[in-house]
């Protein structure tokens, strides 16, 4: 099958390559691009391991040809921490809040908690439950994660940030 | 280190030793996309391979051509059993003494069972060779329903096992009998009943269902020609048992086969048995010469690589007009699909099913237990609990209901007149079981005062009250769950896999600058071992953890051990981590004594050093003892500061809980809302308590799950109809209930920092509190017992039944 | 999980497209947003030689007011359709039903357009696009024409889309202001399809319903149209009794298949009761 070449910024940097017209975005990014925190846990569209950001979007970057994604601006867990490399408020607020164990669903689930914030600054904790309900965790019971997001937003808000009671 | 003017509480802080709300070492990366994964390996020359799999659930294979498919570009090998039989390998032990096909051997016996193997330059170009390989069948009846698995005209499934009367756990009744397994005293538990003012018998199933991390089963194999030595990157829970089945089966020398388990994205029981993928790759890479990876995909994980539980258990309990019971008799029919490929300790083919006499006192118990084949995916694995151990916490957990429902009497209630008493322990069990320690009252009073118990049974009996008069639709549902676990394999005298006995290990090598390395036989797939190991070290020899660095899963650096699976860590190669950090700080305190010139016996520990009793001033840093032990160690002593330790448990663990589930249900739709859950878990002495709270609230999820929908469902024909994730209930974010969680600590006994194990109690323990509550709502109608799993429509044909829609 | 090969296009025009589609014929597919495809091509259950990527036409993308009409692009996406000022002001039960679609990463992917357009019964849109008494404009190789959303399903997968044809626009008559409206939705969790499913559309005029439309999700091998249930609760104050008996009325249309959501009687009973509430709902929020 002949390739095609596409190039689309990932991460703040041009990339390019040759790929299939089937070839999945996920798989571009992960074997083409060598970024591995994208993972692939269902193939079916539901379970948001390999959430990715397109042009300001949550995909789930298995269910997207690369060749879809020519020119698109792309952001993967690796380029959610701060420019100066340290964690973001997200990546903090999911290790201080104990949101995640195996860390298999942790990448999708900082991306897509990261456009949530971008929509919804000040979500309740109804609007993060449905938020992310595109992320399938079999580790936490999302608890937790809905903590990390809280905290999250009140790091990026510069409100105080309290945990509920149990 | 001997600084004053920092105080004893600063200096214990630094630590971050057991009890601290450690945050996790491994967070630092998974958060930033840097785990590794199996997938994320990549090898030079790598190439890929996948599996034409079985549409058919019982058939023939007339023929398989693989011309097509070795045309595909980029397709360079076709495996099949013909070619695995030229190396011996087309069959393969489980780990229950049965034989299971790696590759299709005359007929398939399940849906979706792996047929031929290609091996190809890509995913891609492999997917397309599976689509080019033309196998032809001839459709064999299908068996389905365990219970006519014995059926005299039941088809035949094993024919390799054709006139075996004798099978790996004694003798086989019928050509689809596994093993009969009994225990406890038939005699005196039918006295028992024979004597019974009360008896109550239901038949209750817990369905067929899957651990399904969301990490799938994978493996990459890289066999070196030149050297010989074959290196296996895999989704393993048990890599040294990996490495030793391997050098059985394959014939390779054990120091030159290496088995590297990185980062696991979850495991739950699933990653514990071998598979065909890994068989086949590491064939396909001896044969190609280049590294091979194998990656299941979602549909085969839910449809090959083994399912939980399949347990259907018709169960008995005798007992006096006042409630204590005095006799227990339960009969399991055990489906395990084609082959028996439990991952249990190998001597015991029903796991530790025989806790099923549960936290209670019974005087006399009986159980049998019947294992079939059936054409069905082969498993039988441990889903997030110790070997069976749910399976029985459900049935005694309904049972004890279904008894108190019989006498009029409030759950609540008979439990607290049947506990085992705290003045019992060590408590020897009808089913022959010494339970450690427990203190079951203080627990279920702790939780009935918190949920204020007698205020939610007053709410409910007026909610029935309205239901009644028709002023709602909604019944109201209160689920008890009081379980014992039973962890910690195992003693060596109980405890093998394959004759393996199930230990754990721990090293810990101190660097003369006061930081170390520590390894272990385990392998966290999300428990955080990185964090909670380095707490016991820090506890024990006074050196931060933040200063230790953990190292899991890589067979030719950690010491033997049995691996992470049945909430074994904490129990085995915790307690092995604690007594190689006493032989390391023994060590110490020799050098210390040398140092402070005085006798060892004058020396008292001061949580990170030394002191001279008497002599508050006089105190040697274990920071100071590691340079010395390098460089300066007393006349006669050798040099360094390292010590091993393999732990062989002198018994199980026990950890226990209370919880209590309540719910409401629609009864015109059969919706349910879980409105409260509270879970106290009692797992000894507490680690990390961010981290048990984290497992409780993950466990509990997996537990709501499995009660109210998860299940892996076949239909009358034999094929899966629960195959992918729309239809196999993961619950999202919204669906989940909210945890409320508590304790108590009572400590282990015999365990050397006195800790228990509780990954795997919310799961079992919270099964029966989600269908008690399903139960206890429906009870007031007129039921005895719904079969799980309770999803929507279940329950509301459970209302149909009982004639409230 | 590989999708089979394909030839990827991606024209600019809706001409362009419908053209590529009549010269390639049944080995063409279009592509919108893939979510029920892709899949489908994962597990080469569809294994179309080409696909024509809609999102290189800009026409297909937008929401405009024509009188008393809401033209919505086939390309426009479920999220769009949420956070549309005009859909929350004119048709507010279309981002009612959207959010109940599927999860945020599929309704950022997901457009009006598929989903009316490929015949799954299980989708959502298409019961509430009867129920809003919708048009579909279609595009092939001899000019334009409009299908009544209620005449466009033939049977699961199968609708008035000839070879060649495209579905490029929705047109929504816009309901009366202070119309009630609901979109009640049975499913097991979030990202499944409807067990059930009842969208109602209804206008009061001194407390009684004055007109009232119903339609039903993934409950036959089409979506369906309640008319004689909307009809028996014409003038009435949706008493108890005329609830029960619409229910009963849009039962006897009902033919759902038994599946994992249960067995067909159940999915026909809640389907009942998903109409009660949605009618009750409309109600409380008419004027």
């Amino acid at each position: 099958m002949a390739k095609t070449h596409v190039t689309m910024r990932v991460n703040g940097s041009e990339v390019e390559g040759l790929v299939e017209p089937r070839t999945l975005l996920v798989h571009f990014i992960r074997e083409n691009l060598a970024l591995t925190g994208t993972h692939i846990g269902c193939e079916t569209t539901h379970c948001g391991a390999c959430t990715v950001d397109l042009d300001g979007m949550s995909v789930k970057s298995c269910t997207v040809f690369a060749v879809q994604a020519e020119g698109s601006e792309i952001t993967t867990i690796e380029g959610i921490a701060n420019a100066d490399g340290t964690l973001s408020a997200l990546q903090e607020g999911f290790r201080q809040m104990h949101g995640l164990q195996c860390g298999f669903c942790t990448p999708g689930m900082i991306v897509r908690a990261h456009r949530l914030l971008k929509e919804n600054p000040t979500p309740s904790e109804e609007e993060i439950r449905f938020g992310i309900a595109g992320n399938l965790c079999r580790c936490t019971g999302y608890q937790n994660i809905v903590k990390a997001i809280q905290y999250a937003a009140a790091k990026i808000n510069g409100t105080e940030f309290r945990e509920a009671a149990e | 280190m001997n600084d004053m003017t920092i105080t004893r509480a600063e200096r214990e802080a630094k630590l971050e030793g057991m009890g601290c709300k450690r945050k996790r070492v491994e967070d630092i990366r998974f958060t930033q996309g840097k785990g590794n994964y199996v997938d994320d390996v990549k090898l030079p020359g790598m190439l890929h391979g996948d599996f034409v799999r079985s549409p058919h659930p019982h058939a023939r294979i007339k023929s398989i051509d693989k011309e097509k498919a070795l045309k595909v570009p980029g397709v360079l090998a076709v495996l099949t059993a013909e070619d695995l039989k030229g190396v011996n390998l087309a069959w393969m032990p489980t780990l229950a003494g049965d034989v299971q096909m790696v590759l299709a051997d005359g007929k398939v016996l399940f849906q979706n069972q792996e047929v031929a193997f290609v091996v190809a330059t890509d995913r891609y170009a492999a997917d397309d060779g599976i689509n080019a390989v033309e196998v032809e069948y001839e459709a064999l009846p299908v068996l389905v329903d365990p219970f006519h698995a014995m059926d005299a005209d039941a088809p035949v499934l094993r024919e390799d096992l054709e006139g075996k009367t004798e099978g790996a756990h004694g003798p086989r009744k019928h050509h689809n009998h596994i093993f009969e397994w009994t225990v406890g005293d038939r005699d005196l538990t039918d006295a028992a009943f024979r004597k019974a003012e009360v008896t109550i018998k239901e038949m209750i199933s817990y369905h067929r269902t899957h651990p399904s991390p969301l990490e799938t089963c994978q493996c990459l194999c890289s066999f070196d020609k030149v050297k010989g030595e074959l290196t296996i990157y895999g989704t393993f829970q048990a890599p040294h048992v990996i490495r030793t089945v391997v050098a059985l089966i394959a014939k390779i020398p054990e120091h030159k086969i290496h088995v590297i388990a990185p980062d696991i994205g979850g495991g739950f029981g699933n990653k514990v048995g071998a598979y065909p993928g890994y068989i086949c790759a590491a064939v396909a890479s001896i044969v190609t010469g280049r590294p091979v990876k194998w990656v299941e995909d979602r549909i085969e994980n839910l449809c090959a690589t083994s399912f939980a539980r399949d347990y259907h258990m018709t169960t008995e309990i005798a007992a006096t007009k006042e409630g204590k019971v005095t006799g227990l008799r339960v009969h399991v029919l055990a489906d395990h699909g084609a082959f028996d490929a439990c991952a249990d300790p190998s001597k015991w083919p029903a796991g530790f099913f025989n806790i099923v006499t549960g936290s209670y006192d019974f005087p006399t118990a009986h159980l049998a237990v019947d294992g079939v084949y059936t054409n069905k995916a082969p498993g039988g694995v441990a889903y997030r609990c110790s070997f069976r151990v749910t399976e029985a916490a459900y049935c005694i957990e309904r049972a004890m209901d279904i008894l108190a429902q019989k006498l009029g009497m409030d759950p609540a209630e008979l439990r607290l007149k049947n506990f085992i008493r705290q003045e019992q322990f060590p408590y020897h069990s009808a089913l022959g079981w010494e339970y450690d320690s427990g203190d079951y009252h203080t627990a279920m009073k702790k939780m009935m005062d918190t949920v204020d118990y007698a205020g939610l049974r007053r709410e409910q009996a007026e909610k029935r009250a309205a239901f009644r008069r028709g002023e709602t639709r909604e019944i109201m549902g209160l689920g008890i769950s009081f379980f014992t676990e039973i962890v910690g394999a195992g003693p060596s005298k109980n405890c093998d896999i394959l004759g393996i006995a199930m230990f754990d290990s721990c090293e810990i090598r101190l660097h003369p600058t006061g930081a170390g390395i520590a390894r272990m036989g385990t392998k966290s797939q999300g428990q955080g071992h990185e964090t909670t190991w380095a707490q016991i070290i820090a506890t024990e020899i006074g050196i931060p953890a933040d200063d230790i660095m953990v190292e899991e899963g890589n067979t030719d650096t950690a010491p033997y051990g049995l691996g992470t699976y049945g909430s074994r860590s904490t129990p085995v190669a915790g307690a092995a981590i604690a007594m190689a950090a006493r032989k390391v700080k023994a060590k110490a305190q020799m050098i210390a004594a040398y140092r402070l010139e005085v006798h060892e016996d004058d020396l008292e520990w001061d949580i990170d050093g030394f002191r001279v009793k008497g002599l508050p001033e006089k105190f040697l840093g274990m920071k100071d003892i590691c340079w010395i032990a390098y460089n300066a160690p007393p006349p006669g002593m050798e040099p360094g500061l390292e010590a091993v330790s393999y732990y062989d448990p002198p018994n199980m663990t026990y950890p226990f809980g209370a919880y209590l589930c309540v719910m409401d249900i629609d009864v015109d739709t059969g919706v349910y809302k879980v409105r409260r859950f509270y879970a106290l878990d009692d797992c000894g002495t507490r680690i990390n308590p961010m981290i048990i709270e984290g497992q409780v609230h993950g466990g509990l999820t997996e537990a709501f799950a499995i009660a109210m929908g998860q299940e892996i469902r076949y239909d009358e024909n034999g094929n899966v109809v629960t195959g992918s994730f729309m239809d196999f209930f993961l619950p999202t974010a919204v669906e989940t209930p909210h945890w409320e969680t508590d304790f108590t600590v009572t400590p282990s006994p015999h365990h050397p920092i006195g800790a228990k194990g509780v990954g795997e109690s919310p799961n079992v323990g919270g099964v029966p509190a989600f269908s008690n509550a399903v139960n206890d709502a429906f009870s007031f109608l007129g039921s005895t017992h719904i079969q799980m799993p309770h999803d929507f429509w279940r329950n509301w044909q459970a209302a149909k039944a009982l004639g409230a829609v | 999980m590989i999708p089979g090969p394909f030839q990827f296009h991606r024209p600019q025009s809706v001409a362009d497209a419908v053209k590529l589609l009549s010269t390639l014929g049944d080995e063409a597919r279009p592509l919108a947003g893939g979510h029920s495809l892709v899949p489908m091509m994962k597990l080469r259950l569809a294994t179309p030689e080409h696909l024509i990527d809609l999102h290189g036409i800009g026409s297909l993308k937008g929401i405009r007011r024509e009188g008393d009409t809401l033209v919505i692009g086939a390309m426009t996406t479920q999220h769009e359709l949420v956070a549309s000022p005009e859909i929350a002001a004119l048709v507010p039960i279309v981002k009612e039903t959207s959010l109940q679609i599927a999860d945020p990463q599929v309704r950022y992917r997901g457009t009006l357009g598929g989903n009316v357009a490929n015949g799954d019964p299980g989708n959502d849109m298409p019961g509430l696009m009867m129920a809003l008494g919708a048009r579909y404009r279609l595009e092939g190789p001899d000019g334009a024409r409009d299908v009544d959303a209620v005449d466009f399903y033939q049977g699961a997968y199968f609708t008035a889309l000839e070879p060649g044809e495209l579905l490029t626009e929705i047109a929504i008559p816009v309901p009366p202001s202070g119309h009630g409206y609901a979109y009640e939705k049975l499913k097991r969790k979030i990202g499944d399809y409807a067990t059930a499913a009842a969208a109602v559309v209804l206008t009061l005029s001194a407390g009684k319903v004055a007109t009232c439309r119903i339609g039903l999700t993934n409950l036959s091998e089409t979506p369906l149209l309640a008319e004689d249930a909307a009809a028996c609760v014409i003038g009435t104050t949706l008493d108890e009794a005329t609830l029960a008996k619409a229910a009963d009325l849009a039962r006897a249309v009902m033919q759902p298949a038994a599946d994992g959501r249960g067995p067909a009687e159940y999915r026909t009973h809640v389907g009942g009761i998903m109409v009660m509430r949605a009618l009750k709902r409309a109600a409380a929020k008419a004027v």
